[in-house]
């Protein structure tokens, strides 16, 4: 797929990959063979009927082809961009076997896009059902919940501690990965499904749980909200100005803006050598919008080997691409500051493997002796989110597990109350995109029967 | 949209709004505070929550021009609307009946200390209260503090009002006098420093409340960290009211001031009116 020249995109904010040409998307789509027992399928989360859309892709049906990937994903162009379908549909397609398999997740974007360019149609309205479902949380899991619910017929309202809807996609993934522009139109969709977003509630605060049963009426909770707080790692120096959480350093640029300053008043400051603790996605993501906004060097600490590093591949090489330096087998052990308290230095560690711990990964263990000093001026910490615990602090009688997540059945997002169901991240801890979406897909389900068994029940009187 | 009934002027570049927003009205409490953003250029600015009125649903925040957007803010008249307006935010304040207590409040602190004080003193406290400011134009809310106060006290750094000196002279004499059980104080982050430094040898617990840069106000992105203790704590969740005399102060007062040279930089592009060229 062609991507933005690697020097020129270092300096803009505009999207690195450009995504297929309708010759590029035709002779791809071309390749899929329409196996009858389709593998790639069973690595969707979401199920989409991949060579459903393939085949009316190849048949020139753009109309169709979008309509059947909507069947089931609402929102394909933020898949289509920022799934891993490396690990998923795409490590299954059969002629992934003997080859390259199909760039199934090119294939989706460029059909979503593709939609989006021409008009999507307005979805059609079911006949609506007498039952209020409020949907906690707009990132993927929230958002595909609500969409599904709506489909059914369900009166869905989301509630949005941020101003902006979307989650992660919004405030976390950057502008050159997925453009907010995408974002904004897929989530314009789910409201012409009938789904009524109010931003600026933040349940636990503005309202509990409890009070959106009893109070206002609703029938069902479904809670998405995400993992996000952001973990830091307690050692010396760690407050020091200049050390930004990876949430804060991308939601400043993201959310608010931040590389249109002054234009926009939220101000980031970033130095001439950065570090990023981490080596996920996040990460990857906070050293790319490093050098975006200016700094000379920008770096990936991380304390295991490059083998280990949980990130797409596809983001660390382009991040390698852009001149993002890595440094494996490293971990910082404290921080040094000047006479403001603003970070100047950090004395790091080096690694080596040991044996494979309870996460399969080999061990990191620190070698004695090997700290080294690295003059740095600004810090972005990526090393993970665990859930925010606003909702399930507020909420009684819920299950909380041990790393403060909301306990629910994978299968059906029910929680240790009957009319409450999560998923997503605020369930699993940070995962991917499509996992939240599979897991909203599957409360809706369950949702829907949970109401169902209810109507009939007062039906019965 | 959240629609701003009334506007009012305090004092130097002091300013009161009346915001209707019925949701966080009904659910606000002393101690909380809201982030507002004004357009969609804007900054989340978070404010605390001065005082609030359940049946009309209006909350009233007052607020210091001291950047480019409460400046922005200060550019607001009765009628217009605000973008976004989000909370209550933060743990309220712990109100008992505890005895005697002190209330402080410096400069633009007068605002959030006033509901806590009228707690405090519907509590059943025998409430003191000091408000201080570096001159008298600073000043405000005095008749209000004093309704809520068994004895109000006044001072100014210049000797334009009340007692010449700062408020935290006469906190001292009341602590030599009485036996106070516990002490808040809201002002600026030197004030609050030196409220602690006072109160600290008197063994009286010492509440104050901290105002960090902030961004999602939500314990999402971890800008308000402050150390307290030997602990980490995010203001916007875990306070914005922590034990005085724990807090390291120094180091929140540097975090405090990281983003000054730009918003110099933001400041330099807006005329008075706090629209950009
Ligand atoms: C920088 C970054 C890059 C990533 N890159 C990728 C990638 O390339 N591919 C991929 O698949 N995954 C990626 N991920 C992970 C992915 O984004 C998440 O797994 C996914 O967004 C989780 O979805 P969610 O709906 O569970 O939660 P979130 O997206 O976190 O959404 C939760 C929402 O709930 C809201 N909320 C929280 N508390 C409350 C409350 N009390 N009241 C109301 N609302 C509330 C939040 O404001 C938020 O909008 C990335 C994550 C980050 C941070
Ligand atoms: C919980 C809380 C409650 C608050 N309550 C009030 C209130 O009731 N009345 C009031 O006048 N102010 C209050 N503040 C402070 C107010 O938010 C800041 O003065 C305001 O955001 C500054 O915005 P600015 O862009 O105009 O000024 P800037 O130019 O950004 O501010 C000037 C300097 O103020 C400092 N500053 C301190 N806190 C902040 C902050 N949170 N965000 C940005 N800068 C900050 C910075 O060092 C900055 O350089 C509160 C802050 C918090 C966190
Ligand atoms: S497995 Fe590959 S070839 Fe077969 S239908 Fe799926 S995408 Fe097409
Ligand atoms: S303001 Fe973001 S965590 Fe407190």
């Amino acid at each position: 797929m062609p991507v933005q020249d690697a020097q020129a995109r270092k300096n803009n904010f505009h999207e690195v990959a450009l995504g297929y040409t309708p010759e590029m998307a035709g002779e791809e789509a071309a390749r899929c063979l329409n196996c009858k027992n389709p593998q790639c399928v069973k690595g969707c989360p979401v199920e989409v009927d991949i060579p459903g859309f393939i085949q009316a892709l190849k048949e020139g049906d753009l109309k169709r082809s979008a309509r059947v990937l909507k069947e089931k994903n609402n929102l394909p162009a933020v898949c289509g961009r920022v799934c891993p379908q490396e690990s998923q549909c795409e490590a299954r397609c059969i002629l992934g076997i003997k080859g390259e398999p199909v760039a199934i997740g090119r294939l989706e974007r460029f059909v979503a896009d593709w939609e989006r360019a021409s008009g999507a149609p307005q979805p059609e309205r079911p006949v609506p059902k007498n039952k209020k479902v409020a949907v906690i949380g707009s990132g993927p899991a929230g958002l595909t919940a609500a969409g599904d619910l709506a489909k059914m017929g369900y009166q869905v309202t989301v509630f949005e501690a941020l101003h902006t809807p979307g989650g992660v996609l919004m405030y976390g993934i950057p502008e050159f990965r997925l453009p907010k522009e995408v974002v904004r139109q897929e989530i314009d969709y789910i409201r012409k499904l009938g789904v009524d977003i109010q931003v600026n509630q933040v349940v636990g605060k503005t309202f509990t749980v409890d009070e959106l049963l009893q109070k206002e009426g609703y029938d069902a909770v479904f809670i998405g909200t995400g993992a996000g707080l952001p973990n830091f790692m307690n050692i010396p120096g760690e407050n020091l100005t200049g050390i930004y959480s990876a949430n804060e350093f991308l939601t400043r640029t993201n959310l608010m803006k931040a590389y249109l300053f002054p234009k926009y008043s939220t101000p980031i400051k970033v130095g001439r050598r950065v570090a990023v603790i981490g080596a996920g996605n996040v990460a990857m993501d906070a050293a790319r919008t490093a050098l975006r906004l200016g700094a000379e060097e920008s770096s990936i600490i991380y304390r295991r080997s490059a083998e280990e590093m949980p990130a797409r591949h596809e983001e660390i090489e382009h991040a390698k691409e852009e001149g993002v330096r890595f440094m494996l087998l490293t971990s910082p052990v404290a921080y040094t500051g000047d006479e403001n308290g603003h970070v100047k230095g950090m004395t790091c560690q080096r690694f080596s493997l040991g044996e494979p711990d309870e996460s399969g990964r080999r061990r990191p263990v620190p070698i004695p002796g090997s700290e080294f000093e690295l003059e740095i001026d600004t810090v972005v910490v990526a090393i993970g989110q665990t859930p925010n615990p606003l909702v399930p602090r507020t909420t009684e009688g819920l299950v909380i597990g041990k790393h403060g997540n909301i306990v629910a059945d994978e299968e059906s997002g029910a929680t240790s109350r009957p009319n409450i169901f999560a998923g997503g991240d605020i369930v699993t801890g940070a995962a991917t995109v499509i996992l939240a979406m599979g897991a909203g897909k599957r409360a809706a389900r369950s949702i829907d029967e949970y109401l169902k068994r209810k109507l009939r029940r007062e039906v019965k009187g | 949209m959240y629609k701003i009934l009334h506007k009012e002027s305090l004092g130097t570049n002091l300013h009161l709004l009346e915001v209707e927003a019925p949701r966080i009205a009904r659910k606000a409490e002393s101690g909380q505070f809201i982030i507002l953003r004004l357009k969609e250029e804007a900054e989340r600015i978070p404010l605390t929550i001065a005082d609030y009125s359940r049946e009309k649903g209006t909350l009233t925040i007052i607020f210091q021009e001291v950047g480019f957007s409460t400046r922005e803010l200060a550019g607001c008249q009765a009628g217009d609307t605000i973008l976004d307006l989000v909370g209550p935010l933060g743990v309220p304040s712990e109100i008992e009946n505890y005895g005697t207590v002190v209330c402080v409040g410096g400069g633009v602190g007068i605002a959030p200390v006033y509901p806590i004080t009228r707690d405090l003193k519907k509590a059943g406290n025998r409430v003191f209260s000091i408000i201080g400011a570096r001159n008298s134009g600073l000043l405000f809310w005095r008749e209000k503090m004093a309704e809520v106060s068994d004895q109000l006290f006044i001072t100014t750094d210049d000797g334009s009002e009340g007692r010449k000196g700062f408020v935290s002279d006469v906190l001292k004499e009341i602590l030599d006098k009485e036996k106070v059980q516990r002490v808040w104080a809201i002002g600026p982050m030197i004030m609050m420093k030196v409220v602690a430094d006072t109160t600290r040898p008197y063994g009286v617990p010492t509440i104050v409340s901290l105002n960090p840069i902030m961004v999602d106000g939500t314990g999402m992105c971890g800008a308000c960290r402050v150390a307290v203790g030997k602990e980490t704590k995010f203001a916007c969740v875990d306070g914005p009211e922590f034990d005085a005399h724990l807090v390291d102060f120094d180091l929140a007062m540097k975090r405090a001031a990281f983003f000054k040279d730009k918003e110099q930089q933001a400041l330099a592009m807006c005329k008075c009116g706090g629209e950009r060229r």
